[in-house]
């Protein structure tokens, strides 16, 4: 039996670009599915398709049990779709950009005012309710934008980077929001190109690139196949990176080897043990005298998993260890 | 009836829009009423109607070409508007939503033709302060009067459907406006709005004479009471009021269907 969102083998080419190559996907009901990958992988193409507006070049899609290619008409009743740009009139206030999205779904006047009400209500904007949505701010205007995809409290959702472009605190608040909506049994299919995000909101991740998924299972699922935790240093001297070097060896499960970051003083390996044996790495390191600016005991991130998946790791280590780390600083910020 | 349900809701929507931009509506009106006064006192003593010099002949006489040049700019207006919707992703918005297919673009254009309205109403006002009177040359009625703006309405709602398929094929509202806006000029300019058709080269008096645009005019000066009834034979130019009624309602029928068309597999 399929899933509340159901494709197979979607494509979709435009001109010379296959935007979409062959993308299969199964969302069970109440579950939420996070389609997660860089600019340009097909993450909104694939919700583009899902949601009537494009149509695939071939492959099949079902959502909320209805064929979408057959009966587009009927899966528009059934689904919400939030966008990437927060697709609300600018120039009509929260009142009447909700309002008028109810009346479009076929509710009538009265009834979809007494809805634009309670969704005000929910996504605490009632307060400014009655200014036009240019007025709001960013974070508020996707709340809005996301209100309007619940009018109708559509059993099925779609959102594309519902968080592209927050701040910090505006994300936290929409993920409560998301998350709440998920409880009460809503299926949903989130793109997201923050890993965080997925990692947060989904139970399940497939990952896209170049018009495929690539991979699909549980946070942890894909975490495991990227390897255990990891043990990081970052010495203080330049020229205990040796000696530093072979302790980790000594501590390492042996499989792996130990990376050496020279530029940035900092030397990994993944180990078997956990707190316990940081402890111990702590320690060994300190009777041979090597100072330390940091040490860590790291989980692999959906970072490590998406750029293992994707080949980028295995090539020039040094640079693309730096980007890496530079995306984890700026998951830093986010928290 | 979603379909006219619909409509409504995107009209409201649009008009509700338009009264939150009033420098719009101001910029909208300052453009023909500069028009009526620059043609009139400019122009007015040197132009040739009808074997007349006369500046209150010409005055008459130009009203219903401004009128008719006024209605079509709102052409520009509907193709921006839509151009917006799709840019800002409002377009794939209520493509999401169970409504009617054409309802974005009707609403749209609905909304524009009550704008028009308005526009025409204010500019007729001006019209009549500096001198304009229907009757001035063979007498006329309320009734009359009343149908000639009928069909300038009617031209106008006609023209913002092609509005619609110029602002659905453009990528930015700023390449609608001026889309929407620059070829309206040969349009209204190679006809008899502006001037005596008859007097211009054959082969172009012959383009004047079919214009669909001319034949709103001509039915207008007819309706009005205005001088410059046209002395060609050419069959829109001896029954002006049909061959009005029948370009716009052809222009409504060709562009609506070819705008819903683009809507419907619009790709922001």
């Amino acid at each position: 039996m399929p899933g509340a969102i159901y494709a197979e083998g979607l494509v979709k080419t435009f001109g010379d670009v296959r935007a979409l190559d062959g993308v299969d996907l199964d969302v069970p009901e109440g579950t939420v599915l996070g389609l997660l990958g860089p600019n340009g992988a097909g993450k909104t193409t694939t919700v583009r398709c899902l949601t009537t507006l494009l149509r695939p070049d071939s492959g099949s899609a079902v959502v909320a049990g209805i064929d979408v290619l057959k009966h587009p008409d009927a899966v528009r009743r059934s689904i919400g779709l939030s966008g990437q740009f927060a697709a609300v009139d600018e120039y009509l206030t929260g009142r009447e950009n909700l309002q008028m999205v109810g009346q479009l779904y076929q509710m009538r006047a009265k009834a979809a005012k007494a809805r634009a009400v309670e969704l005000l209500e929910q996504f605490h904007l009632a307060d400014a309710a009655d200014r036009p949505a240019k007025t709001y701010s960013g974070g508020m205007r996707r709340r809005l934008d996301l209100a309007a995809a619940l009018v109708v409290s559509p059993p099925v959702m779609f959102m594309d980077e519902p968080t592209t472009g927050l701040d910090p605190r505006n994300r936290q608040q929409l993920w409560e929001v998301i998350k709440q909506l998920v409880s009460g049994g809503t299926t949903l299919l989130l793109t997201t190109q923050y890993l965080e995000e997925a990692d947060h909101l989904a139970h399940d991740i497939a990952v896209v690139d170049h018009g495929r998924v690539i991979a699909r299972g549980t946070s942890d699922q894909l975490k495991a196949r990227t390897g255990g935790e990891r043990v990081e240093v970052v010495v203080h001297e330049r020229e205990h990176m040796t000696t530093a070097s072979e302790v980790l060896n000594a501590f390492g499960k042996g499989q792996g080897e130990v990376t050496v970051q020279e530029h940035m003083r900092k030397l990994t390996v993944p180990v078997t043990g956990g707190a316990k044996l940081l402890a111990e790495v702590i320690r060994e390191l300190d009777t041979r005298g090597i100072e330390i600016d940091d040490i860590g005991l790291r989980r692999p991130t959906l970072d490590d998993v998406f750029l293992s998946l994707t080949g980028h790791l295995a090539e020039g280590k040094e640079e693309e260890n730096g980007v890496e780390n530079g995306r984890e600083n700026g998951k830093e910020t986010a928290k | 009836m979603s379909a006219v349900n619909d409509s409504l809701v995107i009209a409201r929507r649009n008009l509700i829009r338009m009264s939150r931009i009033p420098e719009m509506i101001v910029f909208g009106l300052i453009q023909p009423i500069m028009f009526v006064v620059l043609f009139t006192y400019v122009f007015g003593g040197s132009m040739n109607i009808g074997g007349s010099t006369d500046a209150d002949v010409y005055k008459n006489f130009l009203m219903a070409g401004i009128f008719a040049q006024t209605v079509t700019f709102a052409t520009a207006s509907a193709g921006a508007g839509i151009a917006d919707d799709m840019h800002k992703g409002l377009v794939d918005r209520f493509r999401s939503l169970p409504m009617a297919r054409g309802a974005v673009l009707t609403g749209r254009t609905i909304a524009d033709l009550v704008q028009t309205a308005l526009t025409l109403f204010v500019l007729a006002v001006v019209a009549l302060l500096v001198g304009w009177r229907p009757g001035s040359e063979v007498s006329t009625n309320f009734g009359r009067v009343m149908a000639g703006f009928g069909l300038l309405l009617l031209l106008g709602y006609a023209f913002t459907w092609i509005g619609a398929l110029i602002g659905l094929s453009v990528r930015t509202p700023e390449a609608a406006t001026s889309g929407g806006l620059i070829w309206l000029f040969p349009v209204t300019f190679i006809s008899n709005a502006f001037v005596d058709s008859s007097q211009m080269t054959p082969w172009l008096s012959h383009v004047a004479d079919w214009n669909p645009f001319s034949a709103t005019v001509q039915a207008c000066r007819e309706l009005f009471g205005n001088p410059g009834v046209s002395p060609s034979d050419a069959w829109p130019m001896q029954h002006p009021v049909w061959a009005s009624v029948i370009y716009s309602v052809l222009i409504v029928l060709i562009f609506r269907t070819l705008a819903v068309r683009k809507y419907r597999s619009a790709a922001a």
